[in-house]
């Protein structure tokens, strides 16, 4: 069970691996079967159910390509 | 199920794509100052120095003001923008070639004088934009395009070390070196900036903040393994930690 998603905006990334260098779960990889507008490889998710939210993709990306988001569940009051 | 964004790009950073090779961690520094400004509240009110160098364009990277200077002379600039208009926050983002080289005297006077300026000073061992030259910075042993052979001790002389220097100016207030190479030290790098930024809000003087950074191109490695070998050689050379902080037992 995923605790959260990444969305990418494949045309900032660069194809620099340092994401799928640092993601502790290891879901992270280049697609190598495409190319973005401005040429490069771009980042995907292999994996997305075992994502763990911790955001460290994110962190490390030198472009901004990555947003975190976490999953919170349903205010419930038992 | 609700999602709650943990981590977006930052409003400080335009939408421009940052003008970096890959893997250059630039980025994250850029990221970083973004965020910090944002997160004190100060972007507003911020002006910003661009230098010269790989970090040349970066007047379009931020959202908040910037000023383009001549190579080396980003704090010469801060200065006169300082104390013109005391209450804007100031910072200069200069790289080695830029700071350590040319620019060493305008960073060394700006401290000297005490001025409430920040330096966002970025060491990455080379000069990266000009095609991989040894710079001040750079190792023992690297080979750079200029030192085919290695920096040699004799010949060129000994890396300088940027922050110990400044840390011995009576004029500096707070000056920390840190990485960018893990998660964790990227967190402990935004500390220092908010540090840094708070103590020019507060008018308590200069602070300079030396990140170690990576060139995979010109290092001629891939941007995985120049992490690690900022890790392996930049660090043992360029300890990282507070080399001065006089807002320490002064409150």
């Amino acid at each position: 069970m995923a605790k959260g998603r990444i969305i990418i905006d494949l045309n900032r990334c660069k194809g620099c691996n340092l994401c799928t260098y640092y993601c502790p779960v290891h879901i992270l990889k280049l697609d190598e079967t495409t190319t973005n507008d401005r040429g490069y490889t771009p980042l995907m998710v292999t994996e997305p159910e075992k994502c763990i939210a911790c955001a460290f993709c994110a962190t490390m990306c030198p472009d901004s390509v990555i947003t975190v988001e976490r999953f919170v569940k349903e205010a419930n009051n038992e | 199920m609700n999602s709650k964004v943990i981590y977006e790009k930052s409003k400080g950073l335009s939408d421009f794509h940052l003008s970096y090779c890959p893997g250059c961690t630039h980025g994250i520094i850029h990221k970083l100052v973004a965020e910090t400004l944002v997160d004190l509240d100060l972007l507003e009110r911020t002006v910003g120095i661009s230098s010269v160098g790989c970090s040349a364009l970066n007047y379009d990277f931020f959202s908040c003001d910037m000023q383009q200077a001549a190579h080396g002379r980003a704090p010469a600039v801060a200065t006169g923008i300082k104390r013109v208009r005391p209450d804007n926050i100031v910072f200069t983002y200069q790289g080695d070639g830029d700071l350590a080289s040319i620019g060493i005297a305008e960073a060394i006077h700006a401290a000297h004088r005490g001025e409430n300026i920040t330096i966002v000073f970025v060491n990455n061992a080379i000069y990266g934009m000009t095609g991989g030259q040894m710079a001040p910075t750079t190792l023992l042993g690297q080979k750079t395009t200029t030192s085919q052979d290695g920096r040699d001790a004799a010949s060129q002389g000994l890396p300088l070390r940027v922050s110990e220097m400044m840390a011995q100016i009576p004029g500096a207030t707070y000056i920390e070196r840190v990485s960018v190479h893990d998660p964790k030290h990227v967190n402990k790098a935004k500390k220092a900036l908010k540090k840094a930024f708070d103590i020019q809000n507060k008018k308590l003087g200069f602070s300079m903040i030396e990140f170690i950074s990576t060139c995979p191109v010109n290092w001629g490695i891939n941007p995985k393994d120049s992490v690690d070998w900022a890790v392996d050689n930049m660090i043992p050379y360029y300890p990282l930690g507070v080399y001065k902080d006089k807002t320490v037992g002064e409150k």
